[in-house]
C-alpha cells in the first residue's frame, strides 16, 4: 500500500498540489489510524493532511476519484456472452494462461490485479506525452500475458469443437484491449495532463503579442487565465507585508511617551517602523491595432492586482485620450477593450495629442507616489511628439515606465520617436510577451518595498 | 474565557472513539458537523496536530472550537489575532509595574544591604545575587499561548483569524505548533505536559505561509447543503416549525446562487430564523421577506438588487 500511496502523492504533485515529505509522512500516519476499509473516511483523512487550500481540495477530489477509481475493470461475466458459461474442456484448454482463466471465469479482481502489476513492470506511470499512449497500451498488454491468450486462440482455431472457446477469447482480447487503453488514458490524465498544460503555458508566456494577425482566439482564453495566474502570484508575494520594522532606529519620541507610564524609566523601547506604500499606478495605453493585444493583457494584469495596488487609473488613446476606468468597472476587463475601440478606435495614432489631452484633464492624477506605465510603440505618424509634456509627467511622478512591444533596434526608425521619449522615462523596455510583462510589473511592485 | 461542560463529557461515552461518535457528540453540544469536519477533527486529535480552519465569515469556524471544548470538557483559551500582535501579547510579559513598585519598596532594604559592601565590585556581586528576583515566576504575566501550554490536563487553544497577524508572528507560531513548547530567555524552555488541541482560523485576508500550512491539518468549511443547513437551523433555533425551516433554508440557498457582494452564510440563516420565530411567522410571505431582508443581506446594493425579485425567488422552488 505504501507504493500506492507514493504513486498517489506523485499524481497530486502532477496536479499542482504541493506534497512535502513531511506531509507525506503525516498522510501515512493518518492512513495508519483510519485504515482502508471506509473509503469516505480514508479520503477525508488524506484530504485533511494533504490539501492545504480550497483550490487544492478541489484538485485533490478530482485526483482521488481518478486514482482510486472504483472497479475500473468491467469485463462482462461469461454468463452474459452468447456462448454461456464456459465448459470444463474450455477451461482445461486455457490452462496455460492464468489471464485466460480469469477472463473465462469473469474474475475481474484478478484481471485488475494482473493489470496493476503489469502496469508497474511496464512503467505506465512514467507517461509524459499523449503520443506515448498507444505504445504503452501495447506494452501493458504484453506484460499482462496477452501473447499466451493469442497462442491459445491460434491453437483452438485448428479444432472445430473449440471454435466456441476461440470466439470467446477473441472477444475477451478486445475487451482487454479497451480496458488497457482506458487504464493508460487514466494514467495519462493523472501524470501527464498537467505537465502538458505547463508546457503550453510556458510557450504562451513567450508568444509575441504584436505578431501578425494578433493573438489566436484559441490561445486567448488560456493567455488571459495565465495572466491572472501570474498576477495572483505577484499579489501573494507583495500582499504579505505592509510594515517593515526597522530595528536599530530608535523612535525617541514614542519611547519617551511610553516611559511616562513607568515613572520616566524607558522600559518599553520603541523602534521606528516604516510603512510600505501601496503602489498607485496610472496606465496609459495605446490601443491602435499593433498594440491592442498587449494593452488588453496589461490591463488584465493590473486589474487582477487590486489587492496590492492602492489606486489604478487607466487611460486609452489612439488619436484622442479617454479615461477607461468607468468602462472597466462596468464591463470588466474582457469586454473593455472592444468598448474602447468602439469609442476611439480607427483614429490615426497621435502621441502628442494624447499627451496634451492627458495633461489638460488628468494631470492631477499624478503625484510623487504614482508610477506611470505607458504602453505604446511610440510611432506618432510624424506629428509633434510634445516632449515638453512628457517631461512634465516625468517630473511630477515617482517613475515613468514605457513598455514598447517593438524590439529596441526598431526604436527611432521611420516615424518612431521612442528613442526621444525614452529620455524622459525611468525605465523603457521592450514588452512583447506576457513573461516580460510579469517581470516588469514585479519590478514596479518591488520598488515600493523599502530595502 | 473558559467553558467547561463536564455533563456533556460524562454522558457521551467516548466521543473520540470514531468519526461517527464524534459527529454524534458534536451534535449533542449543538454543532451539526459534516463528515469531512468530523474526520479532520478526529485526525487532529489522533495525530496531535493543529488544525487550520478556513472558510468565509459565518460558516462556524470559531463555533467548531467552542463546541469541541464543550464536548471534551476542556477549558478553552482564545487568542484573537490582529495586525501588530507580538510575543509580549501572545506569549508572556513581565509585570513591569509590579517590578517597578517592588524595586521602589525594597529600595531602602537594598540600600542597607549594599551599604556595608567595602568596594564597588562587592556591591555589584551582591546585586547580581538579587537580580533574578525580579525576573521570576511571580512577575511573569502569562498570555494565551503560555497559559495553554501550562494547562496540565490539556485544553483547546483557539487562535482566531491568524491571517490578520503579521508574518513574523506566523513564524513565531511555528515552534509552538510543531513542538508544543516555547523558549523564554529568562526561564528556559517551557514544554506542554499535555499538548493542547489547537484550532487556527483564517478568513483568507492574505495567504498563509507554506511552513505554517504544512504543520497543520487543513479543513475548509464550505457553505452547507440544504439538508445540513436545515439540521443546523433546527438545532440552533429550538421551537421553529419544520415547514418554515425548509422554506427559509431554500430561500437562502437560492440567494447564494446569485451574484451578491456578501452571500449570506450560516450565521445569517440562523439569525434570520430567530428573527422569524420572534415575529411568530409559520411560513414565508413576500412581505415578511422584504421586511426582514436586512437580517440576511448586509449591503445596501444587495438589498436593492434582491427586493424586486423576492416573489420570483419564493416561487422558484
Amino acid at each position: 500500500m505504501q507504493h500506492t500511496l507514493e504513486q498517489f502523492f506523485r499524481a497530486l504533485r502532477a496536479a499542482d498540489v504541493r506534497v512535502s515529505p513531511a506531509e507525506a509522512i503525516d498522510a501515512s500516519r493518518a492512513v495508519a489510524v483510519t485504515g482502508f476499509a471506509d473509503r469516505a473516511l480514508f479520503k477525508d483523512a488524506l484530504c485533511a493532511t494533504l490539501a492545504k487550500s480550497a483550490d487544492e481540495v478541489d484538485r485533490f477530489d478530482s485526483v482521488f476519484e481518478t486514482f482510486f477509481a472504483r472497479e475500473p475493470v468491467s469485463i462482462p461475466p461469461p454468463s452474459a456472452s452468447p456462448q454461456g458459461e464456459p465448459s470444463q474442456e474450455d477451461l482445461a484448454a486455457a490452462e496455460s494462461s492464468p489471464l485466460a482463466q480469469a477472463v473465462l471465469t469473469g474474475d475481474n479482481a484478478t484481471i485488475q490485479q494482473t493489470m496493476e502489476e503489469a502496469a508497474r513492470r511496464a512503467g505506465v506511470a512514467e507517461i509524459r506525452l499523449s503520443t506515448q499512449r498507444s505504445r504503452l497500451t501495447r506494452r501493458l498488454l504484453e506484460e499482462m500475458g496477452l501473447e499466451e491468450i493469442e497462442k491459445i486462440i491460434a491453437n483452438a482455431r485448428r479444432f472445430p469443437e473449440q471454435q466456441g472457446l476461440a470466439e470467446r477469447l477473441d472477444q475477451a482480447r478486445r475487451d482487454l484491449f479497451a480496458e488497457a487503453q482506458a487504464y493508460v488514458g487514466r494514467q495519462h490524465d493523472l501524470y501527464a495532463a498537467a505537465s502538458a498544460q505547463a508546457l503550453r503555458e510556458e510557450r504562451l508566456a513567450r508568444k509575441q503579442l504584436n505578431a501578425d494577425g494578433g493573438v489566436d482566439p484559441v490561445d486567448y482564453q488560456l493567455m488571459a487565465a495565465l495572466v491572472k495566474k501570474m498576477a495572483k502570484r505577484l499579489a501573494a508575494k507583495y500582499s504579505r507585508r505592509r510594515h517593515v520594522a526597522h530595528k536599530g532606529h530608535l523612535d525617541v519620541r514614542k519611547t519617551l511617551r511610553r516611559s511616562l507610564a513607568y515613572g520616566g524609566v524607558p522600559f518599553d523601547i520603541q523602534f521606528k517602523v516604516k510603512k510600505v506604500d501601496k503602489p498607485s499606478i496610472v496606465a496609459i495605453c495605446d490601443v491602435s491595432k499593433s498594440v491592442a493585444a498587449a494593452a488588453q493583457f496589461l490591463l488584465t494584469f493590473l486589474y487582477s492586482l487590486n489587492e496590492v495596488v492602492d489606486r489604478l487609473e487607466a487611460f486609452a488613446f489612439s488619436g484622442r485620450l479617454i479615461s477607461v476606468n468607468d468602462i472597466l468597472d462596468d464591463h470588466g476587463v474582457e469586454q473593455a477593450i472592444f468598448k474602447v475601440l468602439q469609442e476611439i478606435g480607427f483614429q490615426q495614432t497621435d502621441y502628442g495629442r494624447a499627451l496634451q489631452d492627458f495633461s489638460e484633464q488628468h494631470l492631477d492624477t499624478l503625484d510623487r507616489r504614482t508610477t506611470v506605465i505607458i504602453l505604446g510603440d511610440g510611432r506618432s505618424n510624424f506629428a509633434d511628439p510634445r516632449l515638453d509634456l512628457m517631461r512634465e509627467i516625468h517630473d511630477r511622478s515617482r517613475a515613468v515606465i514605457w513598455l514598447n512591444p517593438e524590439p529596441e533596434s526598431y526604436w527611432g526608425q521611420g516615424d518612431s520617436v521612442m528613442n526621444r521619449y525614452a529620455r524622459f522615462c525611468h525605465v523603457a523596455k521592450q514588452c512583447g510577451t506576457i513573461e516580460q510583462l510579469e517581470r516588469i510589473i514585479d519590478d514596479v511592485l518591488r520598488s515600493y518595498v523599502p530595502h | 474565557m473558559s467553558i467547561s461542560n463536564p455533563a456533556a463529557a460524562a454522558n457521551a461515552a467516548d466521543p473520540l472513539a470514531s468519526v461517527d461518535a464524534l459527529i454524534e457528540g458534536l451534535g449533542g453540544v449543538g454543532y451539526i458537523a459534516s463528515r469531512r469536519i468530523a474526520t479532520a477533527l478526529y485526525m487532529a486529535v489522533n495525530l496531535q496536530k493543529p488544525i487550520l480552519v478556513e472558510g468565509s465569515a459565518g460558516v462556524g469556524k470559531t463555533e467548531l472550537a467552542l463546541s469541541t471544548a464543550a464536548l471534551l470538557g476542556l477549558p478553552l483559551i482564545r487568542m484573537q489575532c490582529y495586525e501588530g500582535l507580538d510575543e509580549s501579547k501572545a506569549l508572556y510579559e513581565w509585570k513591569y509595574g509590579k517590578q517597578l513598585l517592588y524595586t521602589q519598596i525594597l529600595k531602602d532594604r537594598m540600600g542597607e544591604q549594599l551599604a556595608d559592601a567595602p568596594t564597588m565590585d562587592a556591591a555589584m556581586d551582591r546585586l547580581h545575587g538579587m537580580g533574578d528576583l525580579f525576573f521570576s515566576e511571580p512577575f511573569l504575566e502569562p498570555r494565551p499561548l503560555m497559559k495553554a501550554l501550562r494547562e496540565d490536563d490539556g485544553c483547546v487553544l483557539l487562535i482566531d483569524e491568524v491571517d490578520k497577524s503579521d508574518e513574523a508572528f506566523e513564524a513565531f507560531l511555528l515552534e509552538v505548533l510543531s513542538a508544543y513548547q516555547v523558549s523564554v530567555p529568562e526561564l528556559g524552555v517551557l514544554k506542554a505536559k499535555t499538548p493542547p488541541l489547537v484550532f487556527l482560523t483564517s478568513n483568507n485576508v492574505r495567504d498563509l505561509g507554506d511552513a505554517l500550512k504544512r504543520r497543520c491539518l487543513h479543513l475548509h468549511i464550505p457553505l452547507p447543503e440544504a439538508s445540513l443547513e436545515e439540521k443546523i437551523v433546527a438545532s440552533r433555533v429550538p421551537g421553529i416549525e419544520a415547514k418554515l425551516t425548509r422554506e427559509l433554508v431554500g430561500f437562502v440557498q437560492s440567494l447564494r446562487t446569485m451574484d451578491l457582494r456578501k452571500s449570506p452564510s450560516i450565521s445569517e440563516t440562523v439569525d434570520w430564523a430567530r428573527a422569524l420565530v420572534l415575529l411568530h411567522a409559520d411560513s414565508l410571505s413576500a412581505d415578511l421577506v422584504r421586511d426582514t431582508l436586512n437580517v440576511i443581506l448586509k449591503f445596501e446594493q444587495d438589498i436593492t438588487a434582491i427586493e424586486p425579485q423576492v416573489v420570483e425567488l419564493l416561487h422558484r422552488r
